[in-house]
Order: C-alpha cells, then sequence, then structure tokens
C-alpha cells in the first residue's frame, strides 16, 4: 500500500462519490476494508460504491444480519459488518463464502480481525473520520499497482 | 393437516425449534441462545454455524418432548431457508431434509420474513387479514400489506440501519451495556424526551424510514455537550433519542394505515417489546396486536406458523433445497 489520498468531504453525498470513484476500478476477488467511528459514514461509503457497481436496491447496515448479499450490479457483493464479532475472525477461511473470487467484499469493522486474508485482495483500505459539522476526512490507500 | 408441524429456524444466533399443531395451537417453543455472546451479543457466522449443530438436536428433543409428542406423531417438518446467514441457514435445512428423509415427511420452506408476519396467527386468537404489519427488529425495519396468510407487500423500510440496531448503537454511544434497547428504555424514564430534538427521518419519501441520521445526531449531541455534560444529561439524551426513533416508526405506521385505509395493525420484532413504541401504536386508534414478545423476537413457532400457509417442497426436490442469504424483497 502506498498510493494513499487523503480529502475532506462536505457531506455524505460527497463521500459516496469518493466511493464511487473508488469502485470504479474494483475487479471480481477485490476486498474493501472500511474502518471509522460509529456514524463515521461507512454504510455511506458501501452504498456509493454499490451504486457505481450498478445495485440499484437497498443497500443496508449489516450490522447485525453481519452479512448482506447484493447480486443485481455488474459484480456480486458482499457487504460484511465485524461490529458484533468477539474477538476477530483470525482465520479467513471462515469467511470464504463471501471473500470468494467471484465477489467483490466491503468489509465493515474490520479491525475485529480478519487474520489470513491475502495481503494482494485487499484492493483498498479506508478510514473515515469525524470532523467539526458534517464534515469528514477519508483516507484511502489503495493496492500498489 | 392434521398432524402437528415440526420448524426449525437457525437464521442468526439463536438455535430454534417449536412444535405446531394444525390448527395453529403452539404446543412448544425453544430457544437456545448461543452462550458465546461477545460484549456486543454478536457470534461469528461459521462459529454460528458450528454453535448451531451442536445445539439444533437438543433444541429438536426439548421441543418434542415438550410438546409431548414424537417423530411419529409428526405430519411434516419446516425450516427457514432464508434471508440470513448462509452457514447458519443450513443448519437447520440439512437437518430438517435428514428427519423427512428419515421419516417420509413432507418439508416446508419458510421465509424468515413472512415468519414474523405469520406470528400474528397463533391460535387461540389469530389476527387475521387485512391488516397492517409493522416488523421492527435489530436486522430489520418494515411496514407490510398482509392482505391474505400466505404473502405480504412491502409498504416501505428502512434505507439503512434497522430501528433495533438504532436502540443499541445508540445505547453503546451512552455506555450502556448490551441488549441496548431495553438498558436504554429504562434510562429514558429518568429523562425528558423533548429535551433534545433529534431528526425522524422526515425527508425520507413514502413509507421507507431512515435510522442512520438519529444515530449521526446523538454523536454530534454527545460531542458538543462533552464527557461531563453528556454524564449530566444521559437519561435526557435517552429520553430524547428513544422518542425520535418511536416517533418516526409511529408516524409511518398511522401514514400506513391511512394510506391502505385498514383500521388493524400488527407489531412485531424485537423493538415491539419498547413501551413508549406500544403506548404510541396504542393510540393510533387502530385495532392493534401484537403477539407474546416470545413470539416477537426470532424464534421457530412463527416459522411453524407460516408453514401451515405454505405448500411442501416437491417431494423429488427437496433434498436438494439450499438455503438463500438474500430474499427476492428488497429489504
Amino acid at each position: 500500500m502506498d498510493d494513499a489520498e487523503l480529502r475532506i468531504t462536505a457531506d455524505p453525498q460527497e463521500t459516496a462519490q469518493l466511493a464511487a470513484d473508488l469502485a470504479r476500478a474494483l475487479t471480481p476477488g477485490d476486498v474493501v476494508l472500511i474502518s471509522g467511528d460509529l456514524g463515521a459514514g461507512k454504510t455511506t461509503f458501501v452504498r456509493g460504491a454499490c451504486r457505481a457497481l450498478g445495485i440499484t436496491g437497498r443497500v443496508t447496515s449489516p450490522t447485525f444480519t453481519i452479512v448482506r448479499r447484493y447480486e443485481d450490479g455488474r459484480v456480486p457483493v458482499s457487504h460484511l459488518d465485524l461490529y458484533r464479532l468477539a474477538d476477530g475472525v483470525d482465520d479467513a477461511a471462515l469467511l470464504e463464502d463471501e471473500l470468494s473470487a467471484d465477489r467483490v467484499a466491503f468489509i465493515e469493522w474490520p479491525s475485529a480481525g480478519l487474520g489470513g486474508l491475502a495481503e494482494e485482495r485487499i484492493a483498498a483500505r479506508v478510514h473515515l473520520e469525524h470532523l467539526p459539522g458534517e464534515r469528514r476526512s477519508v483516507r484511502i490507500e489503495r493496492r500498489a499497482a | 393437516m392434521s398432524a402437528p408441524v415440526l420448524a426449525l429456524e437457525t437464521s442468526c444466533d439463536d438455535t430454534c425449534a417449536a412444535v405446531v399443531g394444525p390448527g395453529g395451537e403452539i404446543r412448544s417453543n425453544v430457544v437456545s441462545s448461543q452462550g458465546i455472546h461477545d460484549r456486543y451479543g454478536g457470534v461469528v457466522p461459521e462459529i454460528a454455524a458450528r454453535a448451531h449443530l451442536e445445539l439444533i438436536n437438543p433444541a429438536i428433543d426439548d421441543a418434542l418432548r415438550r410438546a409431548g409428542i414424537t417423530f411419529d406423531d409428526l405430519g411434516a417438518v419446516a425450516v427457514t431457508q432464508g434471508p440470513g446467514l448462509v452457514g447458519a441457514l443450513l443448519v437447520g435445512v440439512a437437518t430438517a431434509k435428514a428427519i423427512v428423509a428419515a421419516r417420509g415427511l413432507p418439508l416446508i420452506a419458510v421465509d424468515h420474513l413472512q415468519a414474523h408476519v405469520s406470528a400474528n396467527f397463533a391460535a387461540p386468537a389469530p389476527f387475521e387479514p387485512p391488516f397492517v404489519c409493522l416488523i421492527a427488529s435489530g436486522g430489520h425495519s418494515f411496514l407490510a400489506r398482509v392482505d391474505e396468510r400466505s404473502g405480504f407487500e412491502v409498504l416501505g423500510a428502512t434505507l439503512d440501519d434497522a430501528a433495533g440496531e438504532a436502540f443499541d448503537k445508540g445505547a453503546r454511544m451512552l455506555g450502556l451495556p448490551f441488549p441496548g434497547g431495553p438498558h436504554l428504555e429504562r434510562l429514558a424514564r429518568e429523562g425528558d424526551p423533548t429535551a433534545f430534538t433529534f431528526p425522524r427521518g422526515d425527508g425520507v419519501p413514502g413509507l421507507d424510514c431512515s435510522f442512520a441520521g438519529v444515530k449521526t445526531s446523538l454523536l454530534y449531541a454527545i460531542r458538543d455537550l462533552g464527557p461531563q455534560e453528556t454524564e449530566r444529561r444521559r437519561a435526557d439524551l435517552a429520553a430524547s433519542y428513544q422518542e425520535a426513533i418511536v416517533d418516526a416508526l409511529a408516524q409511518r405506521a398511522a401514514r400506513a394505515l391511512e394510506i391502505t385505509g385498514l383500521g388493524r395493525l400488527a407489531i412485531g420484532g424485537g423493538v415491539a417489546a419498547n413501551g413508549p413504541l406500544r403506548a404510541r401504536i396504542a393510540a393510533l386508534g387502530a385495532e392493534v396486536h401484537i403477539p407474546p414478545m416470545e413470539l416477537c423476537t426470532d424464534n421457530a413457532a412463527m416459522v411453524g406458523l407460516a408453514a401451515l400457509d405454505t405448500a411442501a417442497v416437491d417431494r423429488s426436490s427437496a433434498l436438494a433445497l439450499d438455503a438463500y442469504a438474500t430474499g427476492e424483497r428488497d429489504l
């Protein structure tokens, strides 16, 4: 990861737009990790990315259901949220149905652990932070080309 | 169908088995919580599947014993097919297949969300269609029009967070333990629901709703108050936050009653336990039905109730039945 950019967004629409720009470069098998506090805009970011991938249906928080899948875009998407998980997922194989090579996966709260996930699968790491008002700082580290 | 149905539900954290009689009588309703709850009450999906595996047979034995019957007395086996965690769902589906194969019984596949709606059909006092149904839980929040027992039409749903999730995350921001909903409701009793004004998602068109905005507004309020003042005004924050969620749900329910012209409303999901929501719903002037709480939270009896109005899977393809993560409805 040597290509990092830091952007300030004024509102959720701008955050979603940044996500859309990122999503256009994604290909099947890619995984995007999205971290940030409660209310920082992680689901907003994933929704923006999903719209750019052609997904038109609801993109809602998977906190309680842990995984949501969207199949109506140009690539199948798994949307995960590891917030509720206890000690993290030491073994990425445990989530392999969702992280298969034919899907794009977005993972919220990845710090809960993703031990064995191969580094080359991670297309980007996104970190959202609250700034005063509705503004957010969005740090995107992309996989080196 | 003249014999009881054994119903299984393993779509998320709880392992559930129930026996439901042909007239909708709940003969038993067993919920085994997995006991591997973390600080937020969560489970790892594949670990959930393993825990379901360990608990499903004891849960079935318990459900049959409590109903006073054996496998010989069953008329069918019903199982939640989705939506949910596929690995977790497959434990229920595979178990159901094994029983129907061994016993020559019909297999009935049930949608989890239909099951929440069908919870209203329990004997001895089933709430019959037509009615408007509000389901609000940690994973789902939607309003449906129910015109017949075997189906429903989605009128609106959350665009972001579910109502129960909003309760839990708000509780966490206020430093309350899991499960957040009941703790937040308790703290709110000591507070002023008008002290702070949080958004109700008024900008959301139709009967959809949004709870991400209220969550973020609570966060901003806490940030602006600072730790000391937040601590002093915790009860006011809790009461105002709860008021915003309850108001949003009640407003949508009232609008759904108006649009459909139906004077009947059922509510379900874990949020149906919330006292202020019940009071607001009762004041809408509709005929209101709230199933007992053990039928509102995830359970297998509601799956058995839904099965009474669902055709069995064709016998030749029963053993090929697969679970699904996402249903056909956009929820």
